[in-house]
């Protein structure tokens, strides 16, 4: 008897051979991740870091317009014109996410009922789906002449074509996480303030918005990352030329779709080459900081909750 | 006392010279097609404290979300027969807000809403309009204090209300409900997660509320409902076993034996 019991104490069965294998795999799953984001780091900083260390003059990246790579005599690598094209074109794309996207995920969250809601939000991550050349394909062959034809400009692939389009593209993903936001509300709030005679709006203005807050500003920022980090809409939409922009119908270039543009007609190794990998590291810090701040923020909900 | 058809008569037990706030008329509730309260009739005073007792699963909540109209909120909760509240069948108000602005409700579980302390309060006044910051000021200090609450958070209006303690949250839904300044208050099992001291301080301001308005309280604890309660009604299994009053249930004059069994501890 005794020992039969000490026998089950010490065997080691199938089910715990499967929880350790188990285990393991689920471990090599979640570290693969960071192991990637690593690589990727490590990678893009051995082809742009003696770049930085030797050849370029930081103060004219971040400060100079000029982005004259392929110059013979007298390369120039300033990227300010590209920041401030990703830059404007994010920045308008915001503009018109954010009010869509919020009035999107408060309907559908807190408004629509029964099918509408589902059909909708079926719809909304249908559009979350659709591919960014296509979104560009949109911008070229639609928006193009209709910005011509509406503002009476020369050129229609500019900052307000490619933010709008930008914009479009964001909206769904932000509606997504806007609503999840919307949804990790208890619905007993809700309750509680209706029973008080609350009208719907006044609930979800009074009530649901203020307890969703952190998360609506996970979304918005994890939407300004897509787009910083959108590349290929954008070369199609924004007209691809270096500019300082002065209005939204000026044609400008993203850091992003300078690299996907310029990165296969260069030498590997070259200078032009170790430049474009700079453009890389900065995006890279940016949307890092951007996706940092949001986490930071929805953590602050977990914490408040 | 349950007649030939089902249907539970309107007990006489009333008091001379009351106005009808509440008025039921053969209501049932069901969800889908599960029963959960079948034929209730009676009527509810002006300033008396109506107590419903009843074990679980008797449909006292349903009972109560029929009042105000949160069935609302659940698609396949169906309502049938009359809720007059005013003389006024409830599902005939066309501002269902107005009416929800009229009965305060308190539910079992405290519901602390994710704002400062001091908004939870002043939020119905706020949503009815109401701006003075002094009238505002006055109403979340006297509501706070009704709960019995003031005294431990003067001091911090400011913190998030659902940060409190259960029992503390439940003593502000209560200031809450207060704060409406309802004509009916309703209670569904406040004191479930109070402590006994403070129970009794909030039992003794219900006495004193009566004075201002009616008030339905449900409750599993039945010497509570002896403590506080006019007339009590027992629910059972969804019907209405009878309504009496309250002294007449706990010393044994009851129509129906199971009420005895029920108010005695002697059920099952």
């Amino acid at each position: 008897m005794e020992a039969s019991a000490a026998g089950d104490f010490d065997r080691r069965n199938s089910s715990w051979y499967v929880d350790k294998v188990v285990q393991a795999l689920v471990f090599i799953g979640g570290i693969s991740g960071i192991l990637c984001i690593l690589g990727i780091f490590v990678f893009i900083s051995k082809e742009g870091f003696g770049f930085i260390a030797n050849t370029i003059d930081i103060k004219e990246f971040f400060t100079s317009p000029n982005w004259r790579p392929t110059s013979e005599e007298n390369p120039t690598y300033g990227a300010l014109a590209l920041i401030a094209g990703t830059a404007s074109v994010t920045g308008l794309a915001m503009v018109v996410a954010v009010p869509f996207s919020l009035g999107a995920a408060i309907y559908i969250g807190e408004f629509a009922r029964g099918k509408t809601r589902e059909v909708l939000k079926v719809l909304v991550e249908m559009l979350a789906a659709i591919p960014s050349v296509v979104w560009g394909f949109i911008g070229l062959s639609i928006m193009n002449p209709v910005i011509i034809d509406l503002f009476d400009v020369p050129v229609g692939l500019n900052v307000l074509n490619a933010g709008v389009i930008l914009g479009l593209m964001a909206a769904p993903i932000m509606t997504t996480i806007a609503e999840d936001a919307l949804k990790a509300v208890p619905d007993h709030y809700r309750e509680a303030a209706e029973a008080m005679g609350a009208t719907r709006w006044q609930v979800t203005f009074r009530v649901v918005l203020p307890a969703a807050k952190n998360g609506l500003v996970a979304a918005v920022l994890l939407g300004v990352g897509r787009g910083f980090g959108e590349t290929m809409a954008v070369l199609m939409a924004s007209g691809h030329s270096i500019n300082m922009p002065d209005s939204i119908f000026d044609s400008v270039r993203a850091l992003t779709a300078t690299i996907a543009a310029e990165l296969g007609e260069t030498a590997v190794g070259s200078d032009h080459y170790q430049a474009l990998f700079t453009l890389g590291i900065f995006l890279f810090a940016i949307t890092f900081v951007i996706n940092l701040a949001a986490d930071l923020v929805l953590r602050g909900i977990r914490k408040e909750a | 006392m349950v007649t030939d058809e089902g249907r539970t008569a309107v007990d006489g037990s009333t008091r001379d010279g009351a106005e009808v706030k509440l008025s039921v008329r053969d209501l049932s509730i069901s969800y889908g097609d599960k029963t959960v309260l079948s034929g209730v009739s009676f009527d509810v005073e002006e300033h008396e404290i109506f107590g419903i007792i009843g074990p679980a699963n008797s449909g006292k909540t349903s009972f109560l979300r029929a009042l105000n109209r949160m069935d609302d909120f659940i698609p396949e909760m169906q309502v049938e027969g009359e809720v007059l509240f005013n003389g006024m069948e409830v599902r005939r108000w066309r501002n269902v807000y107005a009416l929800r602005r009229r009965i305060g409700v308190v539910f079992p579980l405290p519901v602390g809403l994710p704002l400062s302390i001091y908004d939870n309060v002043a939020l119905s006044p706020q949503l009815s309009g109401i701006k003075d910051k002094t009238v505002l000021d006055e109403t979340v200090e006297r509501c706070l204090r009704r709960a019995a609450l003031w005294d431990e958070v003067k001091d911090r209006l400011d913190s998030l209300g659902s940060l409190l303690s259960g029992g503390q949250q439940q003593r502000l839904t209560i200031a809450r409900a207060l704060s409406q300044e309802p004509e009916l208050l309703l209670l569904d099992e406040f004191s479930i997660a109070v402590d006994p001291v403070t129970t009794m301080r909030i039992e003794d301001v219900l006495k004193e509320l009566k004075q201002e308005m009616t008030i339905i309280l449900v409750t599993n604890l039945v010497q509570q409902a002896r403590r506080l309660a006019d007339r009590t009604a027992f629910f059972l299994s969804g019907e209405l076993v009878e309504v009496a009053a309250t002294e007449d249930l706990f010393t044994g004059q009851v129509q129906d034996a199971r009420s005895r069994d029920y108010v005695e501890g002697r059920f099952g």
